[in-house]
């Protein structure tokens, strides 16, 4: 890793080159490749919560991003994916903030210890595997350090006019990054649920009750996700988006690299991009596959594994079946990390 | 006649979607009623019609602004009590909230693997008989044999008084029609049909492993009261049996009216499962049925007051040439049907879907790996059923491949 003293006069030929670009949406910087980024700036923001401000080494601006969307960042001996959490419309700068986990597998630990401001660092990205769809109402339910990706979607929401909730939990207001500032700016909207003064969040008030034309979007620990996805049975499908930020996923790993599937049925082979799913992938190359939600949740789209090795990461399949993998939701599941290729029944 | 008031009244129109003539051929009254604006208002039946996709998606989803425990039919049950304690389909939350959690675990992707592993057998033993025989009549040969024996397996229902269950299932979908003398043929053996219903799905009478076995499960887990579950394992026998006659039926008959739809299937029958969806689309088993207004609400422009009847036309939706374009009646494989209502759309999607899907698939399946042309040797006869859309009789020649 480098470290570099300034390149803020760099900002000028950075600005020529997406001049040229062909799709000026799409300018900017960010590709499926790594590239290389400096830490702009570090703060803490809360207990153990650490903001990484992050900038093109020649200033110029990243590509449009979408709410949802994460970036890996490349650290030594280790890929994190981070929700990004900074404006949508300041392209300057990407932020992603970062929690001091206690069972760290070091991704954390070297944000937290190590990394110092002006270092030059790898990043992949953005992907996003937990778009932000349309709809009328929104309910957002952030637990901890999972109000990362809310923040974007908030704007978002509050960009089209439409209504939104926030219910936001943590174990302590100290350790509830943005919490001030959301209170500050969004006032009723946000119901903050500090676990030490009221307990926690009050789901069965949320979500006892299902509501028509409302979206539910969930980020937070693994037992939160759970409970909400078995109050939601009774919402109508499809409503629930969840992004889950301890799961086997960012374990073995989600594959930055592009891999292959076979298809057994239309003889093809297909590349999937690290920034597009099987399904988008398939059906670039002609191959229809029957989906609904495209979010892992509905089931449609379930498809049989010939051969391959799968990093699921749908809400359907149970712990058994995941380990058995002899299907896959291909509309968010992909190859794990190692396994170059998928054969699959289509 | 035709009465067009100002642009933000109802146009008013006398045709009556439940005659015999209608029935037989919704489709030139569907267009119509699309045509004649985003909502009409039935004289006959004192209720808004509404046929356009847009629409009828619009209805389905705001479950708030339309609620369903007023009745799937022409009555409000909330002011007066229907033939039946109301079921999950007319209920709202918070008590369908219960119960469709209730079922979440029943029908889910393991468990559709296990169905399809114990309905593939009989899927080709029956298309190896029938591609034996030829001549058969497409209905009752295949589209009533199939989910008559494989559902009630799966639910667990016992063998005997099963003849009870399309007796049963026409009283239930023909009351979400007009009470006309349709609806009152159908409940001629009504009390006795509707009680061995009931008794067939308390626990002791279903066997001890199966979808109703599952669902008393819950009940028992403290999830779903008792009398729920007696609920849900009707809404299953309910539901799960004519649509899907249907659904096979209506199938069937698309692909022999358009014989190259056929060969692309059997050059593929991996497109098994596209050509259920454009055949549910084109050919919708459940065509229609009413939700109530909850508020004074707009459709369309068209001021709506609240505790009205709104007559959902499904199977018109889903020919809408707004949405699917100008050859929407047109049965294609080629085309992109998902997003058609004819499983309904959001809170009360039907929660069976993929079971039906899998039985329809199954057998087209296995008809399409061995049968080379499939043509239609007769007139088809349309089932007279007020909101459900299929046939009585269709005679078919089944040419088995070479």
């Amino acid at each position: 890793m480098q470290s570099i003293p300034d390149t803020g006069s760099s900002t000028a030929s950075g600005t020529a080159a997406t001049a040229v670009a062909p799709e000026p949406e799409h300018a900017g910087r960010f590709g499926h490749d790594l590239e290389e980024v400096v830490v702009e700036r570090l703060e803490t923001l809360a207990e153990g919560v650490r903001r990484l401000t992050l900038r093109t080494l020649d200033g110029s601006e990243f590509a449009r991003w979408e709410p949802g969307s994460h970036i890996d960042l490349v650290l030594p001996d280790h890929v994190r994916q981070y929700s990004l959490c900074s404006p949508l419309a300041d392209r300057s700068r990407i932020q992603v903030s970062v929690l001091h986990t206690r069972d760290s597998r070091g991704g954390s630990e070297y944000v937290h210890r190590s990394l110092a401001e002006g270092d030059v660092i790898r990043i992949n990205g953005p992907r996003n595997n937990f778009p932000f769809v349309d709809s009328r109402k929104y309910l957002f339910i952030a637990g901890g350090i999972g109000i990362t990706p809310i923040l974007p979607m908030i704007e978002a929401a509050e960009a089209a006019g439409r209504e939104w909730r926030l219910a936001y939990g943590g174990r302590s207001r100290a350790s509830m990054a943005f919490a001030d500032e959301l209170i500050e700016r969004y006032g009723e909207r946000i119901l903050l649920f500090p676990e030490d003064e009221v307990g926690r969040i009050d789901l069965e008030g949320l979500l006892a009750l299902p509501r028509a034309k409302m979206l539910v979007y969930a980020c937070g620990p693994e037992p939160l996700l759970r409970v909400i996805e078995d109050y939601c049975m009774g919402w109508p499908p499809g409503v629930l988006h969840t992004e889950r930020f301890v799961a086997a996923s960012l374990d073995a790993g989600a594959s930055a690299e592009p891999f292959e599937v076979e298809l057994t049925q239309t003889g093809k082979t297909v590349t999937v991009a690290p920034d597009q799913t099987i399904l988008e992938a398939v059906e670039e190359h002609g191959v229809r596959v029957l989906s609904s939600c495209r979010g892992g949740i509905c089931g449609t789209c379930e498809t049989h594994v010939v051969s391959g090795e799968v990093e699921h990461r749908d809400a359907i399949l149970s712990e058994d079946e995941k380990r058995f993998g002899d299907c896959m939701m291909v509309c968010v599941s992909r190859a794990a990390a190692g396994c170059p290729k998928l054969v699959l029944d289509l | 006649m035709t009465v067009t008031m100002s642009p933000t009244s109802v146009v008013s129109l006398p045709d009556d979607p439940f005659t015999i003539e209608n029935i037989s051929n919704p489709y030139p009254l569907h267009e119509k009623l699309r045509e004649a604006g985003p909502v009409v208002w039935l004289e006959k039946h004192g209720c808004y019609a509404v046929t356009r996709y847009e629409w009828v998606y619009e209805i389905l989803t705001d479950f708030e602004s339309y609620c369903s425990s007023g009745g799937l039919g022409p009555k409000d049950i909330r002011k007066e009590a229907e033939w039946r304690p109301p079921s999950i389909l007319e209920s709202d939350p918070p008590t369908h909230t219960v119960m469709r959690r209730g079922l979440a675990g029943v029908i889910s992707p393991s468990t559709m693997r296990r169905l399809r592993e114990q309905f593939a057998p009989f899927a080709e033993e029956l298309a190896e008989e029938v591609a034996r025989r030829g001549d058969v009549d497409g209905i009752v040969d295949i589209a009533e044999r199939y989910p008559l024996k494989v559902f009630p397996d799966a639910v667990g229902l016992r063998p005997d008084g099963r003849e009870n269950l399309l007796p049963y299932g026409s009283m239930v979908f023909n009351a979400f029609g007009a009470d006309n003398d349709i609806r009152a043929a159908a409940f001629q053996e009504g009390e006795r049909v509707a009680a061995w219903v009931m008794d067939s799905c308390e626990r002791e009478n279903l066997t001890e492993t199966g979808l109703g076995a599952d669902i008393w499960t819950v009940a028992d887990e403290g999830r779903i009261e008792p009398q729920q579950a007696t609920l849900l394992v009707r809404a299953l026998l309910s539901a799960g049996v004519d649509t899907t006659i249907f659904g096979i039926g209506n199938t069937l008959y698309n692909l022999a009216k358009y014989p190259e739809q056929w060969e692309k299937l059997k050059a593929k029958p991996q497109l098994a499962k596209f050509a259920v969806d454009e055949a549910l689309r084109v050919e919708s088993p459940f065509q229609m049925f009413h939700r109530t207004s909850t508020v004074d609400t707009e459709i369309g422009g068209v001021h709506i007051p609240a505790d009205s009847k709104i007559l959902l036309f499904m199977g018109a939706a889903n020919r809408d040439p707004r949405k699917w374009g100008e050859d929407a009646d047109v049965f294609d494989l080629d085309r992109n049907a998902s997003g058609h209502v004819a499983f309904g759309m959001g809170l009360h999607q039907c929660v069976g879907q993929p079971i039906a899907r899998t039985e329809i698939e199954l057998m087209l399946q296995a008809l399409a790996t061995r049968v080379d042309r499939i043509e239609l040797t007769g007139e088809v006869t349309p089932w007279i059923h007020n909101v459900l859309r299929g046939f009585a009789r269709m005679p078919l020649r089944l040419v088995p491949n070479s």
